[in-house]
């Protein structure tokens, strides 16, 4: 099998990974190669995702037989596995013509977790001491592999990410037998605590071995088991706090399978709206200071698709509106639609040399169609504008229609 | 706005011509309301003045932006330079006379400030976007690329790519303005280049692509198809001159 025959088996395999980002990262020093601390996009695909890294598992080999994976054992697929020098100069030779931002391997559990760590090791040690190799590296870790070989794992790649794959042990136990909740836990564990040891190392010694320096992120699915979207956020939020994770993505599910548990591929279309919703959602906690019990509860466990969550939010907290933007602070105008976090600190630079008024909040960039509503401009609000709440939750809907799917079709007269 | 005479000013386009222009017209006191470069056949309806490049003159007009005023006024003044703004020279004139003659306003929403910023932010996401989207061919192990952008953005692009090739020698050529960065050694230039002939890349090379199409090609999820989120990122005016869509020669 020729290296382009694995490329395509492999890339295929690994398409469904969502985190392509190469950000947090900032390496330099060897002959080739730098990360940016600000990540980098090197193209997007048909389907409008960001391509950042060479995104391929190392083999689609796989003792495991989880049902939402397409990679599982029983699934009848070609297979492949690179050899860690065919892979590396793959990575090379892509990265000096500048497709790349590096690499992001992952792999399926050939043999056993040691065995595939091992050779995911192998690979990376090439690049990085072989080639001196300094562009970024995202490594999957595997869970049940042993804590040494982690270990070594993290010193080399930039970032590691552990999948919890889906949202609940129930579902986990349904959908994926062989792997259990803290076998996920336990490396993300390890993961956190090897990155502090790193931070407090390195504030007392000059030469530290790196470990994960871009931190550590995880995935799930979301759509094929049937956890709420409160469920969801309540989780994430906890791993944020409790293993410090730079990330948490969500990937909605695309059927590869047709168990009895799963939603059946016929006429499923993969919840990409909610997806979205989640990642607004994802946004609000991590900057704009919102906790998940705020977003949703166990009363209302789903997000509004007809609105963002920080309108929805707003539109239910009309005790709190308007603010006036001479004089709420940062906090409280991060709260506002239509204000980012740029736009907030545009306000509160521009405001010690003049009041604003809404013309020069137009030239800060703050959306107005969003946040005329919510505000106040030295004490007035947009001369006639009619705040009703039905009305405003009408124009705010209005406004999101190009993100909700087409669900009209213009019918013709004569057919 | 200014009471002293307004004037047309001819000069050879580069940024130290144009710092001599502002020396100039300090010196006259004169407010150049136009700047046209050499060759121009337009016709101005101001006295025109041709101010001949004077290094020692605009050299003191750099040091000038940032003692007299900020450093970080000057780097809006640079940057601004290399930016696609019709007219530039006349609206980075009109700050810099503001800056020197009353107080600088920080004001975010003034204007003429504004006008200089949103060119800066329109330049530097084009920077952005290119460090993602340059592609390098291997020519007998010499890099080059090739990009078509609006603004001028080698200056910037030269810190990054140096450091990420520290051990290569690529050449980038930057249609649009007829220039190329050249690196090799640790030493870099930018240099006019009239126009480049490339040969036949070799069978390597052509491998090289095959695959990053492939690549390319496989990593999209068929179910989620989205033209349009593409087109949002990556807008269709960098697909010429991008491997993944480009046809090899037969």
């Amino acid at each position: 099998m020729t290296v382009a025959e694995k490329l395509a088996i492999l890339t295929d395999a690994a398409k469904y990974d969502v985190a392509c980002t190469s950000s947090g990262g900032d390496r330099s020093g060897g002959t080739l190669g730098k990360t940016v601390a600000s990540g980098c996009c090197h193209t997007f695909s048909a389907d409008g995702r960001c391509i950042s890294l060479l995104k391929v598992l190392l083999t689609n080999v796989c003792v495991y037989d989880c049902q939402y994976c397409v990679n599982r054992s029983s699934n009848d697929l070609p297979r492949a596995m690179f050899t860690p020098r065919e892979l590396a100069d793959l990575t090379i030779d892509f990265y000096r013509r500048n497709y790349i931002e590096g690499l992001f391997l992952s792999s399926s559990v050939v043999r056993s977790p040691d065995y595939t760590t091992e050779l995911m090791i192998a690979v990376l040690a090439l690049l990085r001491e072989d080639y001196g190799f300094s562009g970024y590296i995202h490594a999957k870790a595997i869970p049940g592999a042993d804590p040494l070989l982690t270990k070594r794992l993290g010193q080399l790649a930039d970032r590691l990410s552990v999948n919890i794959e889906l949202p609940s042990s129930r579902s986990l136990a349904l959908l994926a037998p062989d792997k259990k909740k803290d076998d996920i836990f336990q490396p993300m564990e390890q993961i956190r605590d090897g990155i502090l040891e790193y931070k407090a190392e390195k504030l007392k010694h000059r030469h530290v071995p790196s470990f994960a320096p871009a931190g550590q992120s995880t995935q799930m699915i979301v759509g094929a088991s049937g956890e709420t979207d409160y469920h969801i956020l309540k989780l994430s939020e906890g791993m944020y706090r409790r293993y410090g994770l730079k990330r948490v993505f969500f990937s909605a599910y695309v059927p590869v399978g047709s168990h009895p548990l799963l939603p059946s591929p016929a006429d499923f279309q993969p919840p990409l709206l909610r997806e979205h919703r989640l990642y607004q959602s994802d946004w609000l906690l991590r900057f704009y200071h919102f906790q998940a019990d705020e977003i949703l509860s166990p009363e209302q466990p789903t997000l509004n698709p007809r609105l963002d969550p920080k309108c929805n939010w707003a539109v239910n907290h009309w005790e709190q509106f308007p603010v006036e933007v001479n004089t709420a602070d940062y906090r409280t105008l991060l709260r506002v639609p239509g204000i980012g976090v740029l736009g907030a600190r545009h306000i509160l630079a521009a405001r010690r040399w003049r009041s604003l008024d809404y013309d020069s909040l137009k030239k800060l960039g703050i959306v107005l169609k969003r946040a005329q509503y919510f505000i106040t401009c030295g004490g007035k609000m947009t001369p006639g504008l009619r705040t009703r709440p039905e009305g405003v939750v009408r124009a705010l809907t209005a406004l999101e229609a190009p993100a909700i799917a087409p669900r009209y079709e213009q019918l013709s007269l004569f057919s | 706005m200014s009471t002293w005479p307004q004037r047309a000013y001819v000069y050879d386009g580069s940024f130290a011509g144009f710092l001599t222009c502002v020396g100039e017209s300090f010196r006259a006191k004169e407010y150049p309301f136009y700047f046209l470069p050499p060759g121009a056949d337009q016709v101005s309806l101001y006295p025109l003045r041709e101010v001949a490049t004077d290094l020692a003159l605009a050299k003191s007009v750099y040091q000038a932006l940032k003692t007299e005023i900020s450093e970080t006024f000057r780097r809006m003044i640079t940057y601004s330079f290399l930016t696609c703004l019709p007219q530039k020279e006349r609206h980075i004139y009109d700050v810099v006379h503001l800056g020197f003659i009353h107080a600088l306003p920080q004001d975010l929403t003034d204007d003429r400030i504004l006008l200089l910023t949103r060119a800066i932010h329109h330049m530097t996401r084009e920077v952005d976007h290119y460090r993602g989207f340059v592609r390098f061919s291997d020519y007998g192990g010499v890099l080059v690329g090739q990009i078509t952008p609006k603004n001028r953005v080698l200056p910037l692009l030269r810190p990054h790519f140096c450091q990420r090739l520290p051990g290569e020698a690529f050449l980038l050529h930057d249609k649009t303005h007829r220039e190329g960065l050249f690196y090799a050694d640790n030493k870099w230039k930018i240099r006019p280049v009239e126009h480049l002939d490339l040969d036949r890349p070799d069978q390597a090379e052509l491998e090289c692509r095959a695959m990053w199409r492939k690549f390319y090609e496989t990593i999209t999820i068929k179910e989620r198809n989205n033209p349009k989120l593409r087109r949002n990122h990556l807008p269709k005016r960098f697909w010429d001159d991008m491997t993944e869509f480009q046809d090899d020669p037969a």
